[in-house]
């Protein structure tokens, strides 16, 4: 316990600023090492329980500690296919590091042993040295299985499926594959090479992607069983269509979605107009409304364009936010202004409909409400202006009703979100669902966790078929 | 990729181009977009109508108008060339059905995707009057075409260079008040639809628009294309691009189609040098 924490080496907020590289720069071998040092091999490793695919940590750790970080990797990637994604964008805090022991002693959370850090340590490590970790792939069973989108759920359905021997094709809507870990999260948080590492092992695996495919307009999902032969399919079609406040004024120019503004920098490139095409949207004062990881992917990147004043509006206080604490001290280290317990009444434009200024409401926390946290209670009259030209809102996403509405006999929830059992299985016959298109909004290692198990289901099915 | 097939310049800005995509010509159905994408890396992506499909050949039509970059790139494309990308078919199709008279009025560009739709207004027994107009003679595009469905046409331009000189609005209200047409198509510059809408609202005649709001997923993910409608915001990829013109708030909509202008005026102006080398290119070589 007396060795101190590793803090990861970051590139300075002055600097990083003014440019869309990765901050945090990752350990050291011998950083790496000594964090790992820190972990006490608990016998019940309570941190397992904390981990949504359950890698059993304590032993990843230990080849770490050990300096074997081919051996580590190789225990994390029994249970998880994307480490050096997952350990750079998991909310460790919540998950796994939640139930450090260590933490626990040290009475603080941030202070446990930073799980993540090493994980995403060896897997870089062994990225670097050219190690290639290409699966296995059982001989061809001549079994067709269609996975509908690219995103974390299903990048793991794919990898799972092949695995046991099936024909994979994935079909993605977007020009490139990854779902949000390419459109959504952005460069300085997780380098788009990585994601593309992990699509390339798909295809040398011998997964079929297919771009430029939106199913239930390019193709049906029945016709895809029925016409084109396919023996299954998994969607992991995420949650992508963006919520908005319905405020007066959110249709005024200026007024865009996280999803519109993350989308036009990170996966159109807009961050670098001197190649790309698509123009990104000019802002000198920045309202973001929300305080999500979406929030702060939003607020950092309009810093990186150039914005002069960047604001996080947000209805509660800091620790109701959802987004990651690390996300947040980025945040706030970059110059992003947290306004807490404010929440937007209206958003005003100019006489040419352009964005001028939000007002917002000032709150005050009330009563515990059925979650047990205090509920947020406008004060009457705390109007008050703030000077901006951009709003991005970043309230969440809801489930994309396409593939609803083109498919019949797929049932949903109220919220719009495929119904699937613990195997992932939905109402129709031969067709599994998982990640945010089941959980709503959810995380990656989630998405990750829940394309594996519709992956098992899926290859028993399969196995069970004559 | 999508190999272009064909390529033929109908008027100074507009081109037509056939492309191989087969998935796309298969699904199709008149009044549904693609979206394209030149480049993969660096490209933006642009809605454009589906003119016209051949699922034998596996190919799509697409008629577009050279406005701003990435138009302009295409139209600096050959045959043989390829755009990388090209997703489709998107949103809703017309809903198509026989209600008696119907009036289709195109303007500019907006003839290309009305065609298809009055093609299909025609085949499913309706009386198609059509109504195209243009700035000026140079603009006119599918004549021909549009003379073949329709079983009243009218041409008009702003300057009386050809056809009628007049705003496509005039015709339009002479037939509502003379041939009782049971439902109006107007595609074109959303000014246009704007005062087509108005002009047939006091006759209570259904009129469909077709929106061409800024895009650029297509699928409904980014809201970049939403537009009020009836006092509801509807996302022009997935809920349209067709909408009751009655109800759609145009002044807001035309308000957001410059949101990024700066940026396009800069691209613009880059564009029009680089066709100009072009054509000096052409001529030197012929
Ligand atoms: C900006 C942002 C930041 C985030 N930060 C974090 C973080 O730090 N940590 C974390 O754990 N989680 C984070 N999340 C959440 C996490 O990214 C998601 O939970 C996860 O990506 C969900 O994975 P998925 O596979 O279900 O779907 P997605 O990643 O959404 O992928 C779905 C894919 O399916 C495609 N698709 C949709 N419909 C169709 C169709 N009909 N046909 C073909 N293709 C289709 C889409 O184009 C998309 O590519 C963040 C999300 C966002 C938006
Ligand atoms: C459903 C739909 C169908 C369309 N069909 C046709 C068609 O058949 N033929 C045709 O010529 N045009 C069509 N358009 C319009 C066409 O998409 C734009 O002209 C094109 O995107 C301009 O791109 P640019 O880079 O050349 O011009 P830019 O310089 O980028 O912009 C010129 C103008 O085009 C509009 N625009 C810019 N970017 C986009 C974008 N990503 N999406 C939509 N509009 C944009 C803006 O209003 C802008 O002021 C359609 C639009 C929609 C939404
Ligand atoms: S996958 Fe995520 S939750 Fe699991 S150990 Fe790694 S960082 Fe922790
Ligand atoms: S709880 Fe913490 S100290 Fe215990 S095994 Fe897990 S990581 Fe190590
Ligand atoms: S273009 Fe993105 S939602 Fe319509």
């Amino acid at each position: 316990l007396a060795i101190p924490c590793q803090d990861m080496p970051s590139q300075e907020p002055s600097v990083r600023i003014h440019n869309m590289a990765e901050v945090a720069v990752g350990y050291s071998g011998e950083q790496a090492r000594v964090e790992a040092s820190r972990c006490l091999q608990c016998k019940n490793a309570p941190c397992v329980k904390g981990c949504p695919v359950s890698i059993d940590i304590p032993r990843f750790i230990k080849a770490a500690e050990e300096g074997r970080f081919g051996d580590s990797l190789a225990v994390i990637r029994e249970s998880s296919l994307l480490p050096s994604i997952c350990g750079r964008v998991c909310p460790q805090e919540s998950q796994c590091q939640e139930h450090c022991t260590v933490g626990k002693s040290l009475k603080d959370v941030n202070r446990a042993v930073s799980i993540g850090r090493i994980e995403r340590f060896v897997a870089d490590y062994e990225r670097a040295k050219g190690t290639k970790n290409i699966p296995q792939v059982a001989p061809s069973t001549g079994k067709k299985v269609a996975i509908i989108g690219s995103g974390p759920a299903g990048i793991t359905a794919a990898a799972d499926i092949r695995k046991a021997g099936h024909d994979v094709t994935v079909f993605e809507a977007f020009h490139k594959p990854g779902g949000v870990l390419v459109y959504g999260i952005p460069e300085f948080r997780l380098p788009k090479s990585i994601v593309e590492e992990e699509i390339h092992t798909l295809e040398e695996m011998g997964v079929d992607i297919e771009p430029n495919f939106l199913v239930g307009r390019t193709r049906k999902l029945k016709d895809l069983i029925d016409k084109d032969g396919f023996d299954a399919v998994f969607i992991g079609s995420g949650a992508g269509l963006p919520k908005f406040m319905h405020i007066e004024g959110e249709n005024l120019v200026g007024v865009l979605s996280a999803n519109e503004y993350l989308t036009r920098s990170n996966l159109m490139k807009a961050y670098d107009p001197e190649h790309a095409a698509t123009p990104t949207y000019k802002s000198r004062r920045v309202a973001v409304l929300g305080g999500g990881n979406v929030a702060m992917d939003a607020a950092r990147t309009a810093i990186r364009l150039g914005a002069e004043k960047v604001y996080i509006v947000y209805r509660r206080t800091e620790v109701e936010m959802p987004a990651r604490v690390e996300e947040v001290g980025h945040a706030k280290e970059e110059g992003v202004e947290f306004l807490l317990l404010r929440n937007p009444k209206r958003i005003l434009g100019d006489e040419k409909g352009r964005v001028r200024a939000l007002e917002v409401l000032s709150y005050e926390l009330g009563e515990p409400d059925e979650s047990g946290r205090r509920r947020p209670v406008p004060i009457e009259g705390s109007e008050s202006i703030l000077d901006v030209d951009t709003v991005i809102v970043s309230i969440g996403n809801d489930s994309n009703p396409l593939l609803k509405q083109t498919t019949e006999g797929l049932e949903t929830n109220k919220w719009g979100n495929i119904i699937a059992d613990e195997d992932g299985k939905t109402s129709m016959d031969r067709v599994y669902a998982g990640g945010d298109i089941v959980l709503g909004a959810a995380t990656v290692i989630l998405a990750m966790g829940q394309g594996r198990k519709a992956a098992a289901a899926i290859n028993r099915m399969l196995a069970e078929d004559v | 990729m999508n190999k272009i097939l064909e390529k033929r310049q109908l008027s100074e800005e507009v081109f037509r181009m056939k492309i191989e995509a087969p998935l796309i010509a298969r699904e199709r159905k008149p009044g549904q977009f693609v979206i394209i994408q030149k480049d993969t890396n660096y490209g933006e992506r642009i809605p454009l109508t589906i003119a016209d499909a051949d699922p034998d050949e596996g190919s799509i039509t697409i008629i577009f108008q050279t406005v701003g970059k990435t138009t302009h790139e295409m139209a600096l494309s050959n045959v043989g060339d390829s755009f990388e990308n090209v997703l489709g078919p998107l949103g809703q199709p017309t809903h198509i059905e026989k209600v008696g008279t119907v009036v289709c009025v195109g303007g500019g560009i907006g003839v290309a995707p009305l065609h298809p739709i009055a093609q299909a207004m025609k085949a499913a027994g309706n009386h198609v009057i059509i109504i195209m107009g243009a700035r000026n003679r140079e603009l006119i595009i599918m004549e021909n075409e549009m003379k073949a469905i329709a079983d009243e046409l009218v041409v008009c331009t702003d300057d009386g260079s050809y056809g009628r000189k007049a705003l496509v609005t005039e015709p339009l209200k002479e037939y509502c008040e003379s041939s009782n047409p049971a439902m109006a198509v107007a595609i074109g510059p959303p000014i246009m639809m704007k005062f087509c809408a108005e002009t047939t609202r006091p006759y209570g005649v259904k009129t469909i628009v077709s929106l061409n709001t800024i895009m650029v997923d297509g699928t409904g993910m980014c809201g970049g294309c939403r537009v009020t409608v009836g006092g509801e915001t509807k996302f022009v990829c997935v809920d349209g691009p067709e909408f009751d013109g009655h109800l759609v708030d145009f002044d807001n909509m035309m308000l957001r189609l410059g949101a990024f202008k700066e940026r396009e005026q800069e691209d613009h102006h880059q564009c029009h040098l680089d066709m100009e080398i072009a054509k000096k290119k052409r001529g030197a070589l012929r």
